[in-house]
Parts: C-alpha cells; sequence; structure tokens
C-alpha cells in the first residue's frame, strides 16, 4: 500500500474522529490492505493527534480474549496508543456525544516506574517494572460503522480505543494474584458482566510482556510513567449518556464513569 | 399441590432411573405441564427417601440457576436448591466416569461449610457469613437427566437441579476474610483458561444464596443445619466435559482444585 494511500486513510480516521462521523470499513475499499498497512495508518491518525497538541501517555492491548480472536480470526492481540486526550479518572463524568458507539470494558491498568523494551521481556521483567496496577474502564470506540470491523479496520483505527478511566487505587503488583482477581462490572446498579485476571492472554502479565516484546521488534520502548491497559476481563457492554458504571477488581480497588 | 401421591412417586422413581441408568427423557412438564413448585420439590424429596432408604448418605445442598442473566432467563426472581448424596463426591483431583453419567458439565463454584444452624425467615449475607465455618473451591458437575438439557424450571427442580458430582478441595479460608463478590474464579480445561467470572455473579454475592435457600427452608419449618456443605451456584456458563478431560478451578486466594473425567 503506498503511502499516500496511507496517509488519506489515516486522516479520514482523525476527521472522522474529530467530527464523531463513521466510516465504511477500510477492508471494504480496500481489501488488500494488511495488519502492517494499518499499524502504518494508525500511526498517521496518532500523528495527526499529536499535531493538534495530544501527548502519548500509554498504550493499550486488544484482542486479548480467545473469543474476540476467534471473531476476527485473528490468533494474536493487538494494541494502539493513549493520549492525555483520552484519559478521564474516577468519578468523572464522559460528555457521550464525544463519542459514536461507545461500549465499556473492565481491565487492570499498569502504571511503569522503569522502562520495558522488548525483545526478551518477560512476565518477572513486567512485574519489576511495574509502580502499580489500577482498576480502569477501558472505553472502546469505533469510526468504523455499526462496528462492522475486520482485524485491519480496528488496528487502523487506534484499536478502536475511545477514552479510558483510571480508578481509585494504585496497588503493588505483588500484593495481588493478576491471574484469578474477580472483575465484578455494574451499570446502573445491575451486574452486568464477570470476569477474572486470566480473560486476557491466561494473565495481564502475559498481554504487557506481549506488547513490549511486540514493540521491541519496532525500535519502540514502554517508558517509566507510561500506562498500559492489559486487555478486558470480561465482555464489553454498550453505553449512552445518562448510564452511570463502576468496575471493581478483587485486590485491586474499584473505577466509577458516569456518561452525560 | 397438583399432583396425587402416586404420581409423584412415579415421577421420582422415573427420573432417579433415568439418573442411575444414565439415560435422558423428555422433561416431565411435557406431561403434567399444570404441576407446581409445591409438586417439584416433592418429587425431588422422593427420589432423596429413595437415596436414603438404599442407605446412601445426604453430604450437602446446592443451590442452581443462580445468575441474574440465567433467572431473567428463565422468568423467575430465585434461585433453586437440590442436594447432594454421598456418592456424588468426587476426591480432590479424582475421577468421574462419563459412562455413568448423560452429557456431563462442569460449573466454578464457591463452597460454604457452616458452623452454626442457619434459619429463615430474614435470614441475610451477614448472618450466613457468621454462621460460616469456611468457604473454598468447588467444581460441581451437573448433569440433567433431560434430553439436550431442555428443561423448563419445575422439571428441573424435580431433577434435583441437575446434581450429579462434585469436588471441593484448594485452600479452605474464613468467610469472613475473603470479599466474596469480586474473589475471581478461572476454570482450566486441558490447561487452557475457558471460563472466567467472579462472585458476585451468583445473586450479587454468593452467600445471598445461601441466605435464600435458609429463608426457603424457613418457610417449610426447616433450618440448614450446622456442619452443612453448600455449593452456592455457578459462577460462569456451565462447560460441557467429555472422557479424557481434566479440569481445574482456581479461586483468588483459595488455591485451585481439579477432576479429570474417564
Amino acid at each position: 500500500m503506498d503511502q499516500a494511500l496511507i496517509t488519506r486513510l489515516g486522516d479520514e480516521l482523525y476527521t472522522a474522529l474529530t467530527s464523531c462521523e463513521v466510516l465504511d470499513p477500510l477492508t471494504n475499499r480496500h481489501p488488500e490492505i494488511t495488519i502492517e498497512d494499518a499499524y502504518h495508518i494508525q500511526q498517521q491518525m496518532l500523528s495527526r493527534r499529536l499535531a493538534a497538541g495530544e501527548k502519548v501517555v500509554g498504550k493499550k492491548i486488544g484482542v486479548t480474549s480467545k473469543a474476540v480472536m476467534n471473531m476476527l480470526g485473528v490468533h494474536q492481540p493487538d494494541f494502539g496508543w493513549l493520549t492525555d486526550g483520552m484519559l478521564y479518572n474516577e468519578g468523572e463524568a464522559i460528555p457521550a456525544d464525544t463519542l459514536i458507539q461507545p461500549k465499556a470494558e473492565g481491565e487492570i491498568a499498569f502504571v511503569l516506574k522503569h522502562d520495558l523494551m522488548g525483545p526478551g521481556v518477560t512476565a518477572a521483567d513486567v512485574l519489576r517494572a511495574t509502580e502499580g496496577v489500577m482498576a480502569c474502564f477501558e472505553i472502546v470506540d469505533s469510526r468504523i460503522r455499526d462496528w462492522k470491523i475486520k482485524i485491519q479496520d480496528t488496528v487502523a483505527d487506534n484499536a478502536s480505543c475511545g477514552v479510558f478511566v483510571l480508578g481509585d487505587s494504585l496497588v503493588d503488583p505483588l500484593s495481588v494474584d493478576l491471574l484469578t482477581c474477580g472483575m465484578v462490572m455494574e451499570k446502573n446498579g445491575d451486574i452486568v458482566v464477570t470476569g477474572s485476571g486470566a480473560a486476557t492472554l491466561a494473565s495481564p502479565l502475559n498481554a504487557v510482556a506481549w506488547l513490549a516484546n511486540t514493540l521491541g521488534r519496532l525500535g519502540i520502548g514502554l517508558k517509566a510513567g507510561e500506562i498500559v491497559l492489559s486487555g478486558a476481563l470480561g465482555a464489553m457492554v454498550p453505553v449512552e449518556a445518562g448510564d452511570n458504571l463502576r468496575v471493581t477488581i478483587g485486590g485491586i480497588g474499584g473505577c466509577s464513569v458516569r456518561f452525560s | 399441590m397438583k399432583l396425587d401421591q402416586a404420581t409423584i412417586a412415579r415421577l421420582a422413581e422415573h427420573l432417579e432411573t433415568c439418573e442411575l441408568e444414565a439415560r435422558d427423557t423428555p422433561k416431565i412438564t411435557d406431561e403434567f405441564p399444570d404441576m407446581d413448585f409445591e409438586d417439584a420439590y416433592a418429587i425431588q424429596d422422593a427420589i432423596r427417601a429413595r437415596k436414603i432408604a438404599r442407605g446412601n448418605r445426604i453430604v450437602g445442598l446446592k443451590a442452581g440457576l443462580t445468575s441474574h442473566a440465567k433467572m431473567k432467563q428463565m422468568g423467575v426472581t430465585e434461585p433453586v436448591f437440590g442436594f447432594m448424596a454421598d456418592y456424588y463426591t468426587v476426591p480432590e483431583g479424582g475421577e468421574v466416569k462419563v459412562s455413568e453419567l448423560i452429557h456431563p458439565k462442569v460449573e466454578p463454584e464457591i463452597a460454604f461449610v457452616t458452623k452454626a444452624p442457619l434459619k429463615g425467615p430474614g435470614c441475610h449475607i451477614g448472618a450466613v457469613l457468621a454462621a460460616t465455618d469456611f468457604v473454598l473451591p468447588g467444581i460441581e458437575v451437573i448433569d440433567s437427566r433431560y434430553r439436550d438439557f431442555k428443561f423448563d424450571l419445575k422439571s428441573v427442580v424435580a431433577d434435583n437441579t441437575s446434581a450429579a458430582r462434585y469436588v471441593i478441595g484448594g485452600m479452605a479460608r474464613p468467610a469472613k476474610e475473603v470479599d466474596l463478590r469480586t474473589v475471581g474464579v478461572v476454570l482450566e480445561k486441558n490447561g487452557e483458561p475457558v471460563a472466567f467470572g467472579a462472585g458476585a455473579a451468583v445473586l450479587g454475592h454468593p452467600a445471598a444464596a445461601i441466605a435464600m435457600l435458609a429463608n426457603m427452608l424457613g418457610a417449610k419449618g426447616e433450618e440448614i443445619p450446622a456442619g452443612t456443605l453448600i455449593l452456592s451456584g455457578g459462577i460462569t456458563e456451565a462447560v460441557p466435559v467429555a472422557a479424557g478431560d481434566a479440569v481445574t478451578l482456581r479461586v483468588q486466594g483459595m488455591g485451585s482444585v481439579s477432576l479429570r473425567f474417564c
């Protein structure tokens, strides 16, 4: 795929993001797009955000469950970028009209205290480099009409990331069993999803190690202070204005968010 | 009650024979669409009496259909309850013969063991926690006697809520030291994690299922005696198993428990 087309598609996605409009799937118009092309389109979309003044604060890992991998016909996760413009804190309200077709996922966020540079990063390295873990919401959103995504569409679209919300506690990763910790998500008082740590690549540590190693092959490191969203611990839940959500993760803490 | 004693005895014999001979049957409400919950529990009690008369002991109780999603799907607001006979017990790491079952599935659960009697009405989560000696991981093997697991609520109650086998193990913990709402579970089949959940999937809190059981028994003037083992209900969807499968349940802070199917 030539650079001009990559730039054009990245620009289209950026415009869709900022104007809250949807595009037809890129893979319908350009069936030849590879996953590598899609990451180049993602880079173009990101470069527009950075040019507009946003700062990178971390990464997200997506497609970490077997169910989603099967749905998209792939056998590996994907990743996208987190910027300061996407960050909300515990209890804040997210204006629903800044999103297109949002869905909420309960996840564990890692906050790093040391750089992590792959390849060769192990689960032990991830633990050593982690300042703490937090309960968080990733509010995924798609700039592709009706979420009709193939893997290339979601990768190009910053791994379908919308915004994210960090929770109420930062907990030492050595104090919690990240494999079995339970996740409970409530929407307007109803328990809508439960899950546990192993739902993301059998362990959230595997997910972060995968990201560090994948980025390492591209010459990119994870930096001290960065946030890594390690993948959904249960099914995603559609949200709209007026919804009030809380996620609690056993041994870690909670995170609340409202949609206004 | 809509059914007479003879019919209840006949249905109990039929369902228990299906269990003992590992063969399935159409749901009994096909033949008796008017039967009510009292009839259904009377059939379950008759099955229990048949086992006791044969020399089996009743070693525990169980809750079923405990998730809000499942109750909504079945159009009910309360879970259902059954019992466990001694021969349902599988030792930690032990084997289950699939030839003795029809179409088994496994569910991850939190097992409670009481140290004081629990009596409703008015039983609540706090009362359950106070009366609980310890909690520990449990895998329930369910095996509906109904063809293709096609049943309604009354049929499943009569069929002892699909109870078939169970294993408990891992690390027992005092209930007051565990956050049973957020306690996470990972069910592994042949080494692969296949189902994930947290305690809140059971009625918001697994102890709520025990409280409802105490309240239901209380309405009949009965109680849950001290020293009772109770499986509080499946935390995730049930996972089908076959001969050759090994299943492990990991529960946050409570280690793991496993069984194998041969």
